[in-house]
């Protein structure tokens, strides 16, 4: 630890902390506009100087460290000044000089209102100008569907720069020309090619980078702010959803160390649109073939008839991808009622079970502990479209000091290098059975990381494939004390709460391909519409859009989305957070835990509750680790690994393929938004200029 | 003090000292003003019904800033927003007035960066049912178009005091 003097304040403080970090523990508040904690420090705004005590001018504080001071005369801890008359001039200067070239079209400009330039220019700027001359004009550049330019205010701070290049890994951005004829561009004009992108517009710390999509819609002050999380992946990102009256305007990251850090997915960020659109707000019923408009009453008496005459392992259930645990439950309970086995959460035929233990399907190392693993193997995943924020945690460990990574599986660009092992199982085998050197460096590694995708879990022999995963990691000593490498990544949020609810097949029960496939005569569907439902079953579909589902269906009970009503969902680590809610259903849609009560009276199998309150205490006694909220509910996966490593099996020969075939149109509501459809299609452009 | 009263009540002080006065004014021009067809003087500051305003080629200058909107005491405008269709310029989509909120403060054209929304000399808007009041966007511009030459030489008159 090294000593400080801030304004008179003595601190202690690591000496690898910058002057502006040693500032911020004393109190004292910097400025800045190029300084960001998670990107690499530039030191170019000039707007964090401060005074050293014997420097002959202020200095850069973000670019300076505590251990590059020299202690006072009498060895006394050297001594900075952030309020000095020196420091204020400075500033004021600084100032001056980046709002020469600044327009002053704040009126017209998206981040008035929660602009850094606006707030500091109030702050620490003079209210006069001395400059007269022209401004400088610079051309707008195109950067893609979701980021909208306004190349005039740029200021230069190159945090987009830094982001895309650190962070998201792709160096689609740069600069130009140096001094006030600098200019920030990506290579001939070319849309940013990164799921992540969005992010480098929230960075910016003026109106240079902004939204396209929700350009010039809303101002920051007329937003409800509702702190929610993420159901786009299984990561579990935290949001921020703001609303104006009954609408959701735009959805912003949260910092959470644990999980997101301060980034979220472009799918999380721009779905806004495809929460108005394609909406189901009115049950329906199917007659003569056509839907038509009905009643929740007609909607409930046309299943009650067909349940009634059904029995019970002719009866299905299946849970979609946005389900969370509290209608996962309610729906389990009512099949419950019924004496239903057939009931399965899992649509894309994933082999993931409870059977094994928690820890057979959770991501036990956690997200953050990515960052202490020293070897990491990727079987059958590709993180960047399955999982892109846990990609983000991958880069950043390679970044910190690369460790061996190696993928078994398709050979995507995952922003970082890695050793390309093989596409399929018998590379996994041949691993295994040690006969591939990075087995050896698995071996060696204190901390070796396994990490299995939906490509390896989603096909028959997932089971053989999962378990080969396990003994590897079991054979690594990816099992040790303190350190638990064997990873299992998911792509649906509703998945890992369900099956800590046991939502799966019970004794002979079918699973969702067979139900769906003709199994069962009455299928009751909560929101999944990925899965193909063979004619002849009665669909009763609950969900929220005018999607694969709905099309299929014979009833249709309108639901409420993840930004509509209170829910938990358990994300890949097992950490259960809240939903909540920032706007109302629209229409007649109701919250899906409100239906399933409703229906259950119909059924003549009421749910024993009546309010959410009610149902969330029956649902914590029975499975208390979803009240312990945003904290990780460790499993014992020293068990299951080892259950899992003795199943054995013999596993096939295909090659792994993730089941995201487009990142941008995972589900129904990001099928719904018209944001997401044009970055789909640029994608696919960029895929086929790639393949040509 | 008896005797001074009594002598003004003889020789009609006070009646003849009002008689006066009646007579002075009666020479004097009439205050009263014949209203509907007549209208007193109205300082340039006057704040009264709601106009949007145009540039002289036609276009609106709101640039839907919200300013207004944020400033508005009563919270009597609503403003939607988003790129124009043709252009892609910011613009409104929707500016309404609830004239029934209004208070007439002017905070709103003393928000306005671009001289826009004004209140105008105009104060006849009186009507019959509450609904009409709810001023849209259209109306407003409306008002614009017809005010416009009293408004802007009552902001030009203004100008120097600013």
């Amino acid at each position: 630890m090294a000593k400080i003097i801030v304004d008179g304040v003595e601190v202690d403080v690591p000496p690898e902390y910058t002057l502006l970090q040693a500032a911020e523990a004393a109190g004292a508040e910097i400025p800045r506009f190029c300084f960001h904690e998670r990107l690499s420090i530039a030191g170019n705004c000039r707007m964090c100087l401060v005074e050293v005590k014997g420097a002959p001018k202020p200095v850069a504080s973000c670019a300076w460290g505590v251990r590059d001071c020299r202690p006072g005369p009498n060895g006394e801890p050297p001594e900075i000044l952030t309020k000095s008359g020196t420091v204020k001039k400075a500033r004021e200067g600084v100032m001056e000089f980046l709002l020469i070239n600044h327009p002053l079209d704040c009126p017209i400009c998206d981040q008035g209102g929660q602009c850094d330039l606006q707030d500091q220019a109030m702050a620490y700027g003079v209210d006069t100008t001395r400059f007269h001359e022209n401004k400088r004009a610079v051309m707008d550049k195109y950067l893609g569907p979701l980021i909208k330019t306004s190349m005039n205010r740029c200021i230069h701070c190159t945090r987009c720069i830094r982001f895309t290049t650190e962070v998201a890994g792709v160096e689609d951005l740069g600069a130009i020309w140096r001094g006030e004829d600098m200019e920030i561009t990506s290579y001939l004009e070319k849309a940013l090619g990164s799921e992540l992108q969005s992010n480098a517009a929230d960075l910016c710390p003026v109106g240079a980078l902004t939204h396209k999509p929700e350009a010039f819609h809303y101002r920051p002050w007329e937003l409800a702010k509702t702190d929610s999380v993420d159901i786009m992946d299984a990561v579990g990102s935290a949001i921020r959803v703001d609303s104006r009256g009954r609408e959701v305007m735009r959805i912003l990251p949260r910092v959470n160390e644990d999980v997101n850090e301060e980034w979220i997915t472009d799918k999380a960020r721009h779905i806004v649109d495809g929460l108005r659109l394609q909406r189901l707000d009115r049950p329906f019923v199917r007659e003569n073939g056509r839907l038509r408009v009905a009643s929740w009453q007609e909607a409930f008496a046309a299943i009650a008839a067909k349940v009634k005459g059904t029995s019970p392992d002719r009866i299905g259930a299946i849970v979609g991808d946005l389900a969370a645990v509290e209608e996962t439950y309610a729906l389990k309970l009512l099949m419950q009622g019924l004496g239903v086995r057939n009931v399965d959460a899992r649509q894309d035929g994933s082999i993931v079970s409870p059977a094994h233990g928690r820890g057979s399907y959770l991501f036990n190392s956690t997200i953050a502990g990515i960052e202490d693993a020293d070897a990491i193997l990727i079987i059958g995943s590709n993180p960047r479209i399955e999982a892109s924020l846990v990609n983000v945690r991958i880069r950043k460990r390679w970044r910190i000091a690369p460790p061996p990574i190696a993928l078994i599986g398709e050979q995507v660009d995952l922003t970082y290098p890695y050793e390309y092992l093989g596409a399929g199982p018998d590379s996994l085998a041949e691993l295994v059975a040690g006969r591939h050197s990075f087995a050896e460096k698995l071996k060696e590694a204190k901390r070796p990381l396994v990490i299995v995708g939906p490509g390896a879990l989603a096909r028959p022999d997932g089971l053989a494939i999962l378990s080969a995963a396990a003994s590897l990691a079991q054979g690594v000593g990816a099992i040790a004390e303190g350190w638990n490498g064997f990873s299992v990544l998911h792509t649906a949020a509703s998945r890992v709460g369900a099956l800590d609810l046991g939502f799966v097949p019970g004794e002979g029960g079918k699973t969702a391909i067979e139900m769906a496939q003709g199994g069962v005569d009455v299928l009751f569907n909560l929101g999944a519409d990925e899965i193909d439902i063979t004619p002849g079953a009665f669909v009763i579909y609950q969900g929220t859009h005018g999607d694969k589902g709905a099309h299929r269906a014979d009833v249709i009970l309108p639901a409420a989305t993840y930004t509509e009503k209170s829910g938990t969902y358990v994300n890949i680590e097992g950490r259960a957070q809240m939903a909540n809610r920032a706007a109302f259903a629209p229409g007649d849609a109701r919250e899906d835990w409100a239906i399933l009560r409703a229906l259950s009276d119909v059924l003549g199998q009421r749910l024993p509750f009546d309010s959410l309150n009610a149902l969330r205490q029956k649902l914590y006694g029975e499975f208390p680790h979803f009240a312990a909220l945003d904290r990780v509910t460790p499993a014992d996966a020293a068990s299951a690994v080892t259950a899992l490593a003795g199943l054995g099996g013999a596993a096939g020969r295909e090659a792994f393929a993730s089941p995201v075939k487009d990142f941008y149109l995972t589900n129904p509501i990001a099928r719904a938004s018209g944001v997401m459809a044009e970055c789909s299609a640029l994608a696919r452009e960029i895929r086929l200029e790639a393949a040509e | 003090m008896k005797l001074d009263q009594v002598a003004k009540g003889l020789l009609l002080q006070e009646f003849i000292t009002g008689f006066l006065l009646t007579v002075k004014y009666f020479f004097k021009p009439k205050a009263t003003i014949n209203y509907p067809f007549e209208m007193s003087y109205r300082s340039p500051r006057f704040r009264g019904e709601h106009a949007l305003r145009r540039y002289p080629n036609g276009e609106e200058r709101c640039i839907a800033c919200k300013l207004c909107e944020a400033i508005c005491p009563a919270q009597a405008i609503t403003i939607e927003a988003g790129p124009r269709r043709n252009d892609g310029t910011r613009r409104t989509t929707r500016y309404d007035i609830d004239m029934v909120k209004c208070i007439y403060c002017g905070l709103c054209q003393e928000a306005c960066p671009v001289d826009a929304i004004v209140e105008g000399p105009s104060l006849e808007f009186s009507v019959e049912t509450r609904e009409e009041l709810l001023f849209d966007k259209a109306r407003l511009l409306d008002n614009g178009d017809r005010w416009e030459r009293e408004i802007s030489r009552n902001i030009a008159k203004n100008a120097p005091y600013r």
